[in-house]
Formats: structure tokens, sequence, C-alpha cells
């Protein structure tokens, strides 16, 4: 049943109903499907990819890398989950290489976000450094292009 | 005053390809929504360029043997053992070619003689008929019917065989209808051929792309058949590698060295950078052709049902990539529906009849699109068909 969760990958809002056409199956079984998933966590939940830059929203995202010192029972996990509540977090990923946690982080302005570092992340206990790089564009997300449209380029023959 | 040029009469009076035509006009027009294109929306996948492009920066732009690299050739003879059970000597009896096109054509000139009749199966890919004529031959379509899932049947096969006839072309999986012949089809069609001398020229372009349980089974691999078999594929369709112009013909020996001499004197050979590309083609993508497959497997099950829930009647195609519904229910004829579809909703799909006197009825709708394109035009299709179902 990975098709069925290719398919949604691709497009969440596919009716039961298509899917199952799509996929030779029923709907019963696509709806059984997906309740199991989202009962077992696969499937963390249905949301639009938006391009807020054509929206009136004032919208800015900035990628902050964090060097933190893991705590002895909790490793990164403790801060990792502070991190997490703040609302301005949008993801928060453990890393390797050069540093330990990538926190996106998204507000209104550059100095919210900027703000946002010193006084909420810098402040942390375990937290050693920062590096705040913000985005200037954004060109593709979430696997789908932001920039142009994809053209058909083929002929007839 | 005027120089007239004297042109070969048969060239001049052989029509313009119908899917061409109408092309033409949806080009002419914004936003239009097109399923009319008839090769994948699928990039060659990148392990394949990437030996083509290697191929480049090693310096091999040189023309390759005749017949075609030793290693594709013999890339061809595994993969066609794997595939389809069927042995061929890679020294003799494989010729790799410019397109499938260029096999097809050398194939029916290295076999008809003036005035000798070729079988062709139709509705059926534009090109038999007037590469028939060209070679000399006559073209006789055998028609098939979507009450038999267009496959041909040994009763019109029967009938249509005349002690002129030479060749068959068997163009399955069939371009535009999406029919295909199962084993126990083959072994009927191969039952009244034995007893005949006439020759098959089998289409298998498609032959990767077949949907449900079974897959393609070619008429070579029917006991007796491989001997009067000339085998056509390529890495078009399959492999998503239209644009490098690459195909290949199997067959008996003595047929093969004729073919080759044909090959030798029109083309050289087929592209350097294109061979290299389809050697890892060959031995690597396999997994490539299944994922294509799978998804074009979920758009023609999504753009059948929606089909047939707006009554335009669907024989299930089982391979290629088209769809070919009657359009009965609106009572127009093909050329009418894709005209009036084009101008009244911008969407363009191929009458029934660029393929054939017998596709009349009918349109071709090419599934080598993303789903939300698809989904954009069977809206729109939909809204089409009420209004001609109203009046």
């Amino acid at each position: 049943m990975d098709k069925l969760l290719k398919l949604l990958d691709s497009n969440a809002r596919l009716t039961n109903t298509q899917l199952a056409v799509m996929l030779g199956c029923s709907e019963k079984e696509v709806s059984d499907h997906i309740a199991e998933w989202e009962r077992d966590g696969v499937i963390r939940g249905f949301k639009a990819i938006i391009d807020w830059e054509r929206t009136d929203r004032a919208y800015v995202t900035a990628l902050i890398e964090l060097r933190v010192t893991p705590k002895r029972d909790l490793g990164f996990e403790g801060i990792a989950e502070t991190i997490m509540r703040f609302e301005e977090v949008e993801s928060v990923y453990l890393m390797s290489g050069g540093y330990d946690l990538a926190v996106i982080v998204s507000g209104q302005t550059f100095k919210d976000i900027a703000m946002f570092v010193a006084k909420r992340l810098s402040t942390l206990d375990s937290v050693l450094s920062t590096a705040t790089h913000f985005v200037l564009r954004r060109y593709k997300d979430s696997g789908v292009l932001f920039l142009g449209e994809e053209k058909d380029e083929r002929g007839v023959l | 005053m005027s120089y007239r040029i004297r042109l070969n009469k048969t060239l001049e009076q052989l029509k313009p390809s119908g899917i061409r035509r109408f092309f033409d006009i949806a080009c002419e027009m914004d936003d239009v929504i097109s399923l009319s294109i008839g090769e994948p929306d699928f990039s060659t996948p990148w392990h394949i360029r990437e030996e083509g492009i290697n191929s480049l920066e090693n310096g091999k732009t040189w023309y390759t043997p005749n017949a075609g690299l030793a290693k594709l050739r013999e890339g061809i003879a595994n993969y066609t053992e794997r595939h389809k059970g069927l042995c061929y000597d890679p020294q003799k009896e494989i010729l790799v070619t410019v397109g499938g096109s260029e096999a097809i054509d050398l194939g029916l000139r290295s076999l008809i003689e003036p005035g000798d009749e070729v079988l062709i199966p139709e509705p059926s890919f534009v090109c038999y008929s007037p590469l028939t004529e060209m070679a000399g031959g006559i073209p006789v379509p055998i028609v098939t019917k979507a009450e038999d899932a267009f496959r041909l049947t040994p009763d019109a096969l029967r009938a249509a065989i005349t002690p002129r006839t030479r060749v068959l072309i068997m163009p399955f999986p069939n371009n535009p209808t999406g029919g295909v012949m199962r084993r126990e089809h083959l072994e009927q069609i191969a039952k009244v051929l034995i007893e005949t001398d006439v020759f098959v020229v089998s289409d298998e372009i498609y032959g990767e792309l077949t949907y449900g349980d079974s897959a393609h089974v070619s008429i070579a691999s029917i006991d007796g058949m491989q001997e009067r078999t000339m085998l056509i594929s390529g890495f078009s369709k399959a492999f998503a590698m239209t644009g490098w112009r690459l195909g290949y013909a199997c067959g008996p020996s003595e047929l093969m060295e004729q073919v080759i001499k044909l090959h030798q004197y029109a083309l050289m050979c087929a592209p350097t950078t294109s061979q290299y590309a389809a050697i890892e083609a060959m031995e690597h993508g396999d997994a490539d052709v299944e994922e294509m497959r799978a998804e074009y497997d979920i758009r023609r099950r999504y753009i059948v049902d929606r089909l047939c829930g707006m009554g335009l009647t669907c024989f299930e195609p089982e391979g290629a990539f088209y769809v070919f519904p009657s359009v009965a229910i609106t009572g127009l004829t093909s050329e009418e529906f894709c005209q009036r579809l084009l101008k009244e909703k911008c969407v363009a799909v191929i009458p029934g009849t660029a393929f054939g006197d017998s596709g009349e009825g009918f349109v071709r709708i090419s599934y080598c699109y993303s789903l939300k394109h698809i989904t954009e035009a069977m809206d729109r299709i939909e809204q089409f068909v009420e209004n001609y179902k109203r009046t």
C-alpha cells in the first residue's frame, strides 16, 4: 500500500473514491489504511503547501544552526523538545556534521526572528552557539516548484 | 522559366499524419490543455542520461559499427531473453536502429516486392500504411473492434489473407486503442499464419507497458513463429528516451543480413551517444520502467473511470498509454468532437480517424500527463459532453 502513501504525498486532497479508482481497490480499504496510519502516527497531518510570497502575509523564515550540550540522561531530546514547543518554530532536526540542531523559524519580519533567536534560543541553558541564515528565496519546497511554471516542451508526431 | 520539380508520385499522394495536423491547430491557441501527446512526460532516468554524458566526456563521438555497439546488441539480447524468453544472436540477428520507426521502414522495404499485400490491423499507428506504399506494397487494413477488445481475431486474419499477402503487421500493445494480444490470442493467430508464408513484422514498442497480471507476450515466442517474425522495439516509450532516437530489430539472420545492408546505406549507424546510454538502460533500467508503468497504471484507472462516468463508453486499455473512448453519445463524428472540444473547452485530443477509417466514432486520449493535468482536462471534457448530451 505504499502506492497509496505516495499518492497522498503528492496530493493529499484526492478523495477516497479517487484513490480507490486509481489503485484498483475498494474505498473501504483506502479509508481503513488511512485511519490506521493516522492512528499509528505514520500520517502526521495534511496541509497545503503555500507560497506566502504571493499573499499579503508578511512571512520570513530562517534556518538556525544550533550547537548544544547534550544532557546526561536525555541526550539531545530534552533541548529539542523545549525548542519544538515554541510556536515560531516550524521544524527541528537533529543533524550530523558541524552543528547539532537545525531549527526552521518563521516570523513576520527579520527582526522578529533575530529577537526570537537572541531572547528565546540563545538563552537556553544547553545552547552553546547559534548561527542564523535567513531564507531569501524559495525555489522549491516540499517537492513543489515555487518558481515559474513547468513547461511542456514536447511536440507531437 | 519556372522549373518544376518532378516528385515521386506515391510520396506526393501520401496524406500528412492526422495527429500532426490536429496538433498544429492546438499549438496556435492559448491555454490549451493537451492530451494529445504520445510520448512519456518523464525525463530519461538520470543514470541513463549520465552514461550518455560520460560517453561524450570521454570523446566517444565516432560512428559505431553499422549494426550498433557490440555491447548494446548483447544488452538487447539479454534483455529480450529476460523479458520475452527469446534468444537472438547479437552478432547476426540484432540491429540497432534510429528509433523503432526506422526498423519498421527497413523491415517493410526488405520484405516487400511491388504489388505485395501488407495486412495492417486498424486502428493503429500512422506509419505502416505510408511506409508500405513507399515500398511498393499495398496496405490492406484489417479492422479490429471494441467488442473484441481491439484484438486481431483469427477469423478476420484468415479472411484477409490472399496469395499476394506477404507481411502481417502486429501493432500490439496498440497505439491508439491500448489493445493487447495475450498468449492465447497469439496462439490462434500463429495457427493461421503457420499454414501460410506470411511474415510478421511485430511492432512491440509498447511491450513493457501492459497492465494487469500478465506481462506482454511476443508473437515470436509462440511455437514456430520466431523464424517468421521480425521483432521491433525500442527505448522511446519504456525508458522515456524518445529524443534519443533509438530502437532495434531482431529477426532471422537471413533477413537481418539484408536489413543491415539497407540500414548501412541509408543511416550508417544509430547515434553513438544514444547507444552508450541505451547499454545502461538494458542493463539497469528495469526498475525505472516498473516505476513509470505503475504511475501510468494509476492514471489509466482514473481516466477510464472518469470517461465511463460521463458516458463516453470506453474499452479498458490493457497496454500503451492511451485510452480510446467512443464519442457516440454526443452524436458527433470524431473530427467534430475534437474540433469543438478544442474550440469550446480548449482541450486537445486526437480524432480516431487519424489512425484509419475504422477509428471513426472514437478519440485517442493520452495519459502521458500529470494527474493534475488529466483531472483538469477531464473536468472540461465532462462539461463538454454534458452540453452535447442534452441537445
